[in-house]
């Protein structure tokens, strides 16, 4: 069983309430922090070799050290928790059950970044998770861990939680900025970055929830003894929600030292193929990632067993590879059809396009119309090039990531299971009513140990 | 207006635009669960900001209704992870219990449908929002309790 740095005590009976969380050890970090100067914190953040955990995976310490410190201008912190890549409840978890450890974190990387106001985005649906994080807040302050000088630490610090209201767009961090403005959230042209110009023109840091909850166990035990645990630049623990056709999903840590076909088989976190049926596909970080076939996903295309860390699931690049991405872990069995699932996944980007950019925009629309087209039987053998040609058109041509996050699955899906695509096109009748079903996707390569 | 005010002093003097999101959710609860164009207009006169910048804004965020809807709206997740866990199939049943389709309300006003894009709450699929909560992991059992709670509310 893998080592537990932020949900060793999600379970506590009351953890959710300020004193539970503190006689269980919490807000020690801050006091530790308070001792050192905010420039050894940033310091400790880089030792840890802590990588956003949003899905860029970007080195939090590197960005922190980014942060501009013009004089007299404030800065400020922003917690990016607006959750909404698809197979993503991680954040949710975190802050429904613990939240002070994400307050903790805040206020650690507040008195590191020298933000005196700072900021959680949440999605708006998660309406009663912004009450909990708000109750947090006033508990917190009433016990003198915020506002005006903090435990006489000469810091002051408060947060305040804004609910977004229904956009995907606005996890991209500088739409999340827009949206905080009180503007439709439309990604804006970088540079300038956050760091430089971010909210209201001022030097900014925008950090996923789960990056600033994982500051509290490194600044407790220290940079190195975090960067000790996982493997490689895969450092620390990773949240992972599972879902899909699996006995068991739910939210699991894990250390990053396990493989995917152990955190897919084991009884310690998804239990295996619900309903005794085959694994055919999966989609291990969110749904922007590629999709991988059940082969290729237990094995790299070296031979080697794939590990749940951020090297391995992108061993062999998009070719025969995927990425770690926000540790959204879907699982397809061999029930599901590939075409109509990334119909599903078109759609969601079609709904989610800000509609600044035109490959986007217009491309998302193109992209879900025709895997409709195909998956209802109405397709033709030239409409699977021609969505090839699209996602190509998309990808690396818009302001956001969100024209790549679109392009990627609808690509990823072509690359590994032409075949069914085909099939579609050449069966107009037999795929409405029959699936394509598990075809050679999961033959060995491998055969899974159950 | 004191919730107005108090949302405004989070942030810098003169930025109180940032406070149209908050305000926006505020005002659609207030006034019967959707945003007319008067009621646009009273957010922009109270954070001092033209008409324009609300209704762009409105029309912006899938959660902001511009239309009227019923008392209870039932928001259900269609995409990818809900879909494999038969979201359709729930879809499809709430469609014919309340004899409407994706996005109307039944004739008396109790009930709009709506298809909404990935909540996250993959793991707890296929599932709905209701106002303020998730209700997840739901069965056509559980689709027909949920219409008959809503309906003894009224009584």
């Amino acid at each position: 069983m893998g080592r537990k740095l932020l949900l060793e005590k999600a379970g506590v009976e009351g953890i959710r309430f300020f004193e539970t969380y503190r006689r269980e050890g919490g807000y020690k970090s801050v006091e530790k922090a308070f001792k050192m100067q905010p420039s050894d914190i940033v310091e400790e953040v880089k030792k840890s070799g802590l990588r956003g955990r949003g899905g860029a995976g970007f080195p939090t310490g590197m960005k922190w050290s980014f942060l501009a410190k013009p004089e007299g201008v404030p800065r400020y912190l922003v917690v990016n928790a607006d959750e909404s890549e698809p197979g993503t409840f991680k954040d949710r978890y975190l802050m429904e059950f613990i939240p002070h450890l994400l307050i903790e974190g805040m206020i650690v990387s507040s008195f590191a970044l020298g933000s005196n106001t700072s900021y959680i985005y949440i999605r708006g649906e998660y309406d009663w998770v912004s009450d909990i994080l708000e109750e947090a807040i006033i508990e917190a302050r009433q016990h003198g861990w915020l506002g005006k000088n903090i435990q006489g630490s000469g810091f002051d610090c408060d947060i305040h939680v804004q609910r977004g209201a229904g956009a995907y767009i606005c996890g991209e961090e500088t739409a999340l900025l827009e949206s905080l403005e009180g503007k439709r959230g439309n990604p804006r042209i970088k540079p300038p970055f956050p760091a430089v110009k971010g909210l209201w023109g001022c030097p900014t840091v925008v950090n996923n929830v789960e990056t600033i909850a994982a500051v509290v166990p490194i600044i407790n035990e220290g940079g190195e003894a975090y960067a000790s645990i996982g493997v490689g630049k895969s450092t620390g623990t990773k949240l992972i929600s599972a879902c899909g056709n699996i006995n068991k999903p739910g939210v699991y840590e894990i250390d990053m030292t396990i493989s995917v076909e152990e955190f897919i088989y084991s009884e310690e976190y998804c239990g295996g193929i619900a309903n005794g049926k085959k694994l055919k596909a999966c989609i291990p970080g969110g749904s922007s990632v590629p999709i991988l076939p059940a082969n290729l996903l237990l094995t790299t295309a070296k031979g080697e067993k794939r590990m749940m860390n951020y090297e391995s699931l992108s061993d062999g690049g998009f070719a025969t590879g995927s990425m770690m991405g926000s540790g959204g872990f879907i699982v397809l069995d061999e029930d599901q059809c590939i075409v109509r699932h990334t119909y599903s996944l078109a759609r969601f980007y079609r709904h989610e396009s800000c509609g600044q950019c035109s490959p986007c925009r217009e491309g998302t629309g193109w992209m879900e119309k025709l895997l409709l087209k195909i998956e209802s039987g109405k397709g033709e053998m030239s409409d699977i090039d021609l969505l090839w040609d699209i996602q190509r058109k998309i990808e690396g041509n818009t302001i956001c990531p969100l024209g790549d996050a679109a392009a990627w699955p609808v690509a990823a899906a072509i690359r590994h299971f032409r075949d069914e695509f085909e099939w579609h096109v050449k069966n107009p009748e037999k795929c409405l009513t029959q699936n394509y079903g598990l075809a050679h996707y999961a033959d060995p390569i491998h055969v899974p140990v159950q | 207006m004191s919730r107005v005010n108090e949302i405004i002093s989070r942030y810098p003097d003169g930025k109180q635009k940032s406070a149209l999101l908050p305000v926006l959710h505020l005002a659609q609860v207030e006034f019967g669960g959707w945003l007319d164009v008067p009621t646009m207009d009273y957010v922009a006169s109270i954070l001092n900001i033209e008409p324009i910048e609300v209704y762009e804004v409105a029309s912006f965020y899938s959660m902001y209704n511009l239309k009227p809807v019923g008392k209870h709206v039932f928001e259900v997740c269609q995409t990818g992870p809900c879909m494999l866990r038969g979201s359709d199939d729930i879809i499809d049943y709430i469609k014919k219990k309340l004899n409407i389709s994706v996005g109307e309300t039944t004739a008396d006003g109790m009930f709009t449908l709506k298809t909404v894009e990935c909540l996250g709450a993959c793991g707890y699929a296929p599932m709905m929002q209701m106002g303020k909560t998730y209700r997840e992991h739901l069965t056509k059992e559980k689709v027909d309790a949920i219409i008959e709670e809503c309906r003894s509310k009224m009584n």
